[in-house]
């Protein structure tokens, strides 16, 4: 500093020496282990929205399960459709009828229990859901991880191909695989008609994470240490590149089962002889005006059970992101 | 000039700054007071999180969301600058207070060009108005900023620019409305050593022109007295010691500040001595028989042929040509290592130095097998790794153990401490599982590291402590290489030493041999019996680290010495 002038010259200032000067670098181990998976459980905890919404999927999947627990009523006992001939009451007498005692909802058009229906509606809802988005997942975190672990053109084979998935809407995919495949409608089926299309997201959504997760030192440190390719990537690279899949698939399990059920408003999901939410709600059109709640009540159980994954995805993801911890 | 001389510029006054979180205050800044007069630097030295960046922040309010002052005075000419409101204080940024940000890569906006960011300051602080003043003050700041042809610069963007460049821009922002005080924050820690030189000496020709008072962000003390008359270390929040310069270097009152006089690799001038050390292995400076052990093993950097046997790594000829794709189907040929030749004798280190681009990393990795070698061979123990099979790779892995530079990257966050190390020893099938338990708890030990860490995880974890349980995962095996890939590089200087500290003990202790890849040439004085200096992808200077400190022959590595940040500081009285 030799072309400065200074103009003083500062006190030379010692502190007080405390006990503050500990040793270099000292090792605490603290109360509590800690990894992400810890730290977001300790997070959900104290979630409130986590265990509303976590009480209402056990209660769902309890009702799926054993709907006999909820009504007395077999599904159709009443109806029109699976009239017994040696019954003396006519169902059909209490078509479009308002709620009377045992049957809290009232009756459809044809005289069914709406209670009863929606009760033994939920394990086909649940089960469409469940199993179309394992498929999405699945598909999600094979396609993703081969892809952005192996790069090259393996990298540029399936993420095309998921381009190609992509670029079809998939609720206009299933609808016409449905409408080809309409002799086979049942549950596994139109499962896979909505999983088949839906997974390109979640694929790249692991694929950007496993592309972020292979640049560490820790996966370089373990192919340095002979662990072959799989491996590292079993052991290192999708352990920690999964958290977001899991927040999606939770989103994607409500979003499959508002797809079951717009197939089979739109006629072309379940055959009526299979009780779902979606084929009451389609039942419903003929009738909105004279009897609303054929189509109220169906339609709360699905909005119910929606939002329930939603808000349990929403707090997955905000116990899992980091970005979202920091800002509190 | 409105102040009077004799009266400080900035007073800080038992200035206390909080940050809030979900339990309470935590507090960063906890009591500091000093005074900056004009035209004088005034260096703040600390270790990370020691206040020092936040102490900045809070001068110009510019703290992070969560942070506000919770005491104390900030007197910028007599105006306490806490007080101000929002508008106030945005006259006094930049017109008054420069800033140069510590991070040049990210601090200019990639989407607009040079010459729209420079015009904005230069708008915002009010020095033009006019479109043609505004931007023939734009040149002359970028001219003064040390940048040729500055109005063909003006039309460029940032990703044009290179590292150093973009720091001269940003020093011309901060400078461009001739403020009264400049605060760098560690304007230069992202920057080779010679770049980092030659703009701090054009920072301090401006500022000393202008007669603008500057303090200075940095956690190198070295550093720091070079380029201030004043310092004042930080410690934990609070102020330890301040004062003259050179005087705090040469007497350091306070312990910390002993601690980390004692701990920076730039003033020291020794390679560590190991208390472990043999006899056989002790490169002394001083002490006949270590002397003459050394250029013998000097004369086998150059003579490789003959004596293979006796080294544990040996590069012939090795190149690495990258190709890099210009167009769709078009690629060019990037040589990143040239044809680089050394050996390393067993049981001692060699260092691979250079500046980023030269090519050290890429040497490293293709010993590792982690990259494919164009050409040349390099023998580990006299083994072709090229030419290995799996088999035979998976076996030398075993053999050779690299750390890596990122401490926070190096372990995988999901594995507990004790699963990390034992990796290792169950990819290769070490023992049983008991055996493989007695084998952590033994190098956890080398390492200095409690055993109760087997059962955590990698985030209670310091920087420093999580690259001694990568040291220790690499140790696991008992290997007879590491590969240090700017292993301390990231940690800050008193942990640093204690890694050092740690690995020449471990070498003398185990008889390791030592690629030790960095960019800082301090380090090697101090771990180190070889070094190879490389630049482009050539070695330029390959000789005992002694013989190249104290008489350089190429005009490249007299350059990286100079830039030594405190290397022409005279400790001795």
């Amino acid at each position: 500093m030799s072309s400065k002038n200074p103009v003083r010259t500062a006190p030379h200032f010692v502190a007080e020496v405390d006990d503050s000067l500990g040793a270099v670098d000292a090792v605490k181990v603290s109360e509590k282990k800690s990894n992400l998976w810890l730290d977001a459980w300790r997070d959900l905890r104290k979630r409130p929205m986590f265990w509303i919404s976590s009480v209402m999927i056990v209660f769902i999947i309890i009702v799926a399960i054993f709907p006999g627990l909820f009504t007395a009523e077999p599904p159709n006992s009443s109806c029109y459709l699976s009239v017994d001939p040696d019954r003396a009451e006519n169902p059909l007498a209490s078509s479009n009828g308002a709620p009377v005692a045992g049957h809290p909802l009232g009756f459809t058009k044809q005289g069914c229990d709406i209670f009863s229906r929606i009760v033994h509606g939920t394990a086909t809802s649940l089960s469409v859901g469940l199993i179309a988005s394992a498929i999405v997942a699945f598909m999600g975190v094979v396609m993703g991880g081969l892809a952005g672990f192996f790069g090259g053109w393996i990298d540029s084979l399936l993420m095309r191909l998921g381009d190609i998935f992509f670029a079809i809407p998939y609720i206009l995919a299933a609808v016409v695989v449905m409408s080809v495949f309409s002799a086979y409608r049942s549950v596994p089926i139109i499962a896979l008609a909505i999983g088949a299309f839906a997974w390109p997201s979640t694929a790249r959504i692991l694929r950007s994470e496993v592309l972020r997760i292979k640049q560490s030192d820790f996966v370089m440190a373990s192919t340095a240490l002979g662990v072959s390719k799989l491996k590292t990537l079993a052991r290192h690279v999708l352990p920690n590149s999964i958290a977001p899949v899991i927040v999606v698939t939770t989103i994607s399990l409500a979003a499959s089962i508002t797809a079951e059920a717009t197939l089979s408003f739109l006629g072309v999901g379940l055959p009526s002889s299979i009780m779902s939410w979606g084929n009451d709600i389609s039942a419903a059109q003929t009738d909105l005006r004279t009897n609303p709640s054929t189509l109220i009540y169906p339609s709360i159980a699905l909005s119910v059970t929606v939002l329930a994954f939603i808000m349990l995805g929403e707090s997955l993801r905000e116990a899992l992101d980091p970005r979202a911890r920091a800002l509190r | 000039m409105s102040t009077i001389p004799g009266t400080p510029l900035l007073e800080i006054k038992n200035l206390e700054v909080g940050f809030q979180t979900a339990d309470g205050i935590v507090p960063a800044v906890r009591g500091i007071s000093f005074d900056v007069f004009p035209g004088e630097t005034v260096a703040i030295v600390g270790e990370s999180g020691s206040g020092k960046s936040t102490t900045a922040h809070a001068i110009i309010n510019l703290l992070p969301g969560t942070g506000r002052v919770t005491g104390g005075q900030v007197l910028f000419e007599g105006r306490d600058l806490t007080t101000l409101k929002t508008a106030e204080i945005e006259s006094v940024r930049g017109r008054l207070i420069g800033l140069v940000p510590q991070d040049p890569m990210q601090s200019l906006n990639p989407v607009w060009n040079i010459g729209f960011q420079v015009e904005e300051a230069i708008r915002a602080n009010g020095v033009a108005t006019d479109r043609r003043e505004v931007k023939k003050r734009a040149i002359q700041v970028l001219k003064e900023a040390g940048l040729q042809d500055a109005d063909r610069r003006l039309r460029q963007y940032p990703h044009q620019f290179s590292g150093g460049m973009r720091q001269r821009v940003l020093i011309g922002i901060g400078l461009s409305a001739d403020p009264k005080l400049l605060i760098a924050d560690e304007p230069t820690s992202a920057l080779d050593v010679t770049v980092q030189r030659r703009i701090l000496d054009h920072l301090e020709t401006l500022t000393s022109q202008k007669n603008t008072a500057v303090i200075f962000i940095t956690h190198d003390l070295g550093l720091a007295a070079e380029r201030a008359e004043n310092i004042v270390v930080m410690h934990r929040g609070k102020i330890v010691e301040s004062g003259p310069a050179i005087q705090i270097l040469k007497d350091p009152k306070h312990p910390y500040t002993q601690r980390l006089v004692a701990a920076a690799p730039s003033l020291a001038s020794k390679r560590i001595q190991s208390a472990a050390r043999g006899e056989k292995l002790v490169p002394v400076v001083e002490g006949e028989d270590a002397v003459v052990d050394l250029t013998r093993a000097a004369e086998r950097v150059h003579a490789t042929t003959e004596d293979a046997s006796h080294s544990a790594i040996e590069f012939r000829d090795a190149t690495k040509v990258f190709k890099i794709r210009t167009g769709s189907f078009r690629s060019t040929d990037f040589t990143a290592v040239d044809k680089i030749s050394f050996s390393v004798p067993r049981g001692s280190t060699m260092a691979l130095v250079g500046e980023s681009g030269s090519g050290k990393s890429t040497a490293a990795k293709m010993m590792l097998g982690l990259e494919k070698l164009t050409s040349g061979t390099i023998l580990v123990e006299g083994e072709d790794v090229a030419k290995m099979n799996r088999a035979e790779l998976f076996a030398l892995r075993r053999r050779m153990q690299p750390v890596f530079q990122d401490p926070y990257g190096s372990l995988d966050p999901l594995h507990n401490i004790g699963n990390t190390i034992a990796e290792p020893l169950i990819i290769h099938k070490v023992g049983d599982s008991e055996a493989r338990k007695r084998r952590v708890l033994e190098v956890l030990e080398q390492v200095s590291l409690p055993p109760e860490l087997a059962t955590r995880y990698p985030n209670e974890l310091s920087g420093g402590q999580r690259q001694r349980v990568a040291i220790a995962r690499a140790i696991a095996l008992k290997p007879d290489i590491l590969v240090l890939d700017e292993a301390v590089s990231a940690l800050d200087v008193l942990v640093q030493a204690q890694v050092l500290n740690l690995l020449a003990d471990l070498q003398a202790e185990l008889g390791l041999t030592y690629l030790f890849i960095t960019h800082d040439l301090a380090v090697v004085r101090v771990i180190a019996d070889h070094v190879c200096v490389m630049e482009k992808g050539r070695i330029v200077e390959a000789s005992t680290v002694d013989e190249v400190f104290d008489n350089p022959r190429e005009e490249y590595t007299r350059e990286l010495l100079d830039a030594i940040p405190g290397a022409k500081i005279d400790l001795a009285h």
